[in-house]
C-alpha cells in the first residue's frame, strides 16, 4: 500500500528552483532512506510533506503530494497532518519546556489531558529513544538543559509522541554516539512494523544497514530509486550512484 | 591632519559624550537629593511624625488647630487604581501583542504598531478631559454610581494609557523567542494558539512580567489624568465606584498652595520621597527580572 505520493514536486526559493520535478513514493512498513551530496534538495523535500515549507515566506511548490490518497493542498487540515508524520530535524531544538512536557507536548495539542495516560506516553517514547534510563529520574529538568546527542533523542522521543504513521528522520544521529545509534537503528527496525520511515542521512553505511529501498538525490533531481542492495551494488542503473556510494564525490 | 592633532581633538568629544551618557544618572540623583533636601528637616519637626504620615488616613494639613498629615488614604487610592488599571490593562496588552507579534500579517502588524505608538502619544491632560466628559459619564449610567469620578473612572483612564508600554515590551518579548521553537511546536502538529499558550508564554515569561512591571511604573507615577479624574477625596475607597486621591494628584494640587518650608510643603516632599522610592523598586524588580532573562 502506498502511504505518501509525490508526483512532479518543484519547489522554489525566492524564484530560484531547487526540487526539479521530484517523483517517488512511500510505501506501508518500509524504510526508505534518501541519501545525496549538500544541497540536494533532501531536507526540502521532508519540508514539503508536513507542510513545514509553509514557515519560509519565500517558498512557492508545485506539483503534487497525497498522503493516503488525500492531495495536500490549501485546505488540509495542517495539524492532523503534522501529527501524522513524526518529524526528527538534524539540529534538536529542545522546547523550553521540561523533559516530560517537551514530550507530552504533541499528545496534549491533540487534546489527551488524561495524567496516566500522558506518563504512560512519554515513558513509551523515551524508551524507545533510548533516553529513559538517562533521564528518568529528572523528567522535570528543562529540556534545553540536556546534551546535545540527549536532546536529539529528545526531539526523536517527541515526533513518536503523537503516535504517527509516518516518521521522517533527518540527520538523527549525528549527535549520537554510535552504541547508542546502532540501539535507535535496531527500534527503528522494530518500527518499521508499524509504521513507515524515511530516513535522511549522509551515512551511507546507516542507508544500507536500515532502508528497504534508496534514493539517491542530487541538485534536487531523482538520480536514482531502487531497493537498497541494487543502489548500492557495483551495477545500479546510474554510474553517479555508484560514485557517490563509494566516496567518488559528494 | 597630523596623528597628534586628531588625537587632541579627540579627547574632549569623548569627554563630552561620556557626560551625555552619564547624565541620566546625574539627574536623577539630583532630583532624589532636592526632594530629600527639602523633605529632611521634617526630623526635627515636632509636629510631624512618621508613623502619623504611613499610617493614619487623616489629612488635614491646613487645620487651624489639629494639623494632620496622614497619607494613608491616599497610599491607597494610588495602589487601588493602580493595580486596578494593571488587572485591566495587562490581559489587555498581553492580547494585543499576541496579535500583533503571532496572529497578523506583517502589514496590518506595521499599521498597528504605529497606531500603539501614537496611543503612547496622547498628552495625560487629553486623557483627563476624555475621563472628565466621557468615561465618568458612561462609569455613571452604567452604575448609578453617585460620582462618575472615581477610583474605577480613574483605572480605566491609567489602563489606556500604560496598554501601549505593555504592548510594546510584550511584543518585544515575545519577538525574542527563537523562531525554531514556533517551527517545532507547529511541526508537531500544535495550532497557533496551542503554540502561543504552552510554549510561547513561558519561554517570553520574564519580558512579559517585565512589562507589565514597568507598565504599574508608568501608571503609579501618572498625575494629570488622575488628578483631574478621580475625584480627589482623601478616603481610603470601600468599593471602586468611591472617589479617592492618590499620591502625585496631591503634590500636584497643594504644592502650590503650601507655603515654602512649611510643614505641609515638607510633607508634600516627604510623599514624593515616596513615590521615587516606590517607583524605583518597581523599575529595579523590572531590570532584574529582565537581567534574569538574558542570564539564562
Amino acid at each position: 500500500m502506498i502511504r505518501i505520493e509525490v508526483r512532479d514536486l518543484r519547489l522554489s526559493y525566492a524564484g530560484r528552483e531547487v526540487l526539479h520535478g521530484v517523483s517517488f513514493d512511500l510505501r506501508s512498513n518500509e524504510i526508505l532512506s534518501i541519501i545525496g551530496p549538500a544541497q540536494a534538495g533532501k531536507t526540502t523535500i521532508l519540508r514539503c510533506l508536513n507542510r513545514t515549507i509553509d514557515f519560509v515566506p519565500d517558498a512557492r511548490m508545485s506539483g503534487g503530494i497525497s498522503v493516503d490518497g488525500e492531495a495536500l493542498n490549501g485546505r488540509t487540515d495542517v495539524e492532523a497532518l503534522r501529527r501524522k508524520i513524526g518529524m526528527v530535524t538534524p539540529l534538536p531544538v529542545g522546547l523550553p519546556l521540561s523533559v516530560r512536557d517537551n514530550v507530552a507536548f504533541a499528545p496534549r495539542c491533540a487534546g489527551v489531558s488524561n495524567r496516566a495516560e500522558l506518563d504512560g506516553i512519554v515513558e513509551q517514547c523515551l524508551r524507545r529513544a533510548m533516553l529513559w534510563d538517562e533521564v528518568k529520574d529528572r523528567l522535570s529538568i528543562e529540556g534545553t538543559k540536556l546534551s546535545g546527542g540527549q536532546q536529539q533523542r529528545l526531539t526523536l522521543a517527541r515526533a513518536l509522541s503523537h503516535r504517527p504513521e509516518i516518521l521522517c528522520l533527518d540527520e538523527f544521529s549525528i549527535a549520537i554516539d554510535p552504541v547508542t545509534t546502532m540501539r535507535i537503528e535496531e527500534v527503528l527496525k522494530e518500527l518499521r512494523n508499524e509504521i513507515s520511515i524515511i530516513l535522511v542521512t549522509n551515512l551511507t553505511q546507516q542507508a544500507r544497514r536500515l532502508a528497504d529501498r534508496t534514493m539517491f538525490l542530487m541538485k534536487g533531481e531523482v538520480v536514482e530509486l531502487a531497493e537498497t542492495s541494487v543502489v548500492f551494488s557495483d551495477t545500479p542503473s546510474d554510474r553517479r550512484t555508484y560514485d557517490y556510494a563509494n566516496g567518488k564525490f559528494g | 591632519m597630523p596623528r597628534s592633532w586628531r588625537k587632541l581633538r579627540e579627547a574632549p568629544i569623548e569627554a563630552l559624550i561620556r557626560l551625555c551618557g552619564i547624565s541620566a544618572t546625574l539627574f536623577v540623583l539630583g532630583i532624589f537629593l532636592f526632594v530629600c533636601r527639602e523633605a529632611l528637616p521634617l526630623w526635627n519637626n515636632e509636629a510631624f511624625h512618621l508613623s502619623e504620615f504611613l499610617f493614619s488616613d487623616q489629612w488635614y494639613p491646613t487645620s487651624e488647630h489639629t494639623k494632620r498629615y496622614g497619607v494613608l488614604a491616599m497610599i491607597a487610592g494610588t495602589f487601588g487604581v493602580t493595580l486596578l488599571a494593571m488587572l485591566m490593562a495587562a490581559p489587555l496588552g498581553m492580547g494585543a501583542a499576541i496579535y500583533i507579534s503571532e496572529f497578523c500579517g506583517p502589514r496590518r502588524r506595521e499599521i498597528l504598531k504605529v497606531m500603539v505608538e501614537l496611543l503612547a502619544a496622547i498628552p495625560s491632560v487629553v486623557w483627563g478631559f476624555a475621563g472628565l466628559t466621557i468615561t465618568s459619564r458612561v462609569i455613571v449610567r452604567l452604575t448609578n454610581a453617585d460620582v462618575g469620578v472615581n477610583l474605577l473612572n480613574g483605572a480605566v483612564l491609567l489602563a489606556l494609557m500604560s496598554v501601549p508600554i505593555i504592548v510594546s515590551l510584550a511584543e518585544d518579548a515575545f519577538k525574542a523567542v527563537p523562531d525554531s521553537y514556533r517551527e517545532a511546536a507547529l511541526a508537531l502538529g500544535a495550532t497557533r494558539w496551542q503554540t502561543t499558550w504552552r510554549v510561547l508564554l513561558p519561554a517570553a515569561r520574564n519580558g512579559l512580567t517585565a512589562a507589565v512591571l514597568l507598565g504599574f511604573g508608568r501608571a503609579i507615577g501618572e498625575t494629570m489624568a488622575v488628578l483631574m479624574a478621580t475625584g480627589h477625596a482623601v478616603k481610603i475607597p470601600s468599593s471602586v465606584l468611591d472617589p479617592v486621591r492618590t499620591l502625585t494628584a496631591n503634590i500636584a494640587a497643594e504644592l502650590g498652595e503650601a507655603p515654602e518650608k512649611s510643614t505641609h510643603y515638607q510633607v508634600l516632599f516627604l510623599t514624593g520621597v515616596l513615590l521615587f522610592l516606590i517607583t524605583f523598586v518597581v523599575n529595579l524588580s523590572a531590570g532584574l527580572v529582565i537581567r534574569r532573562e538574558r542570564s539564562q
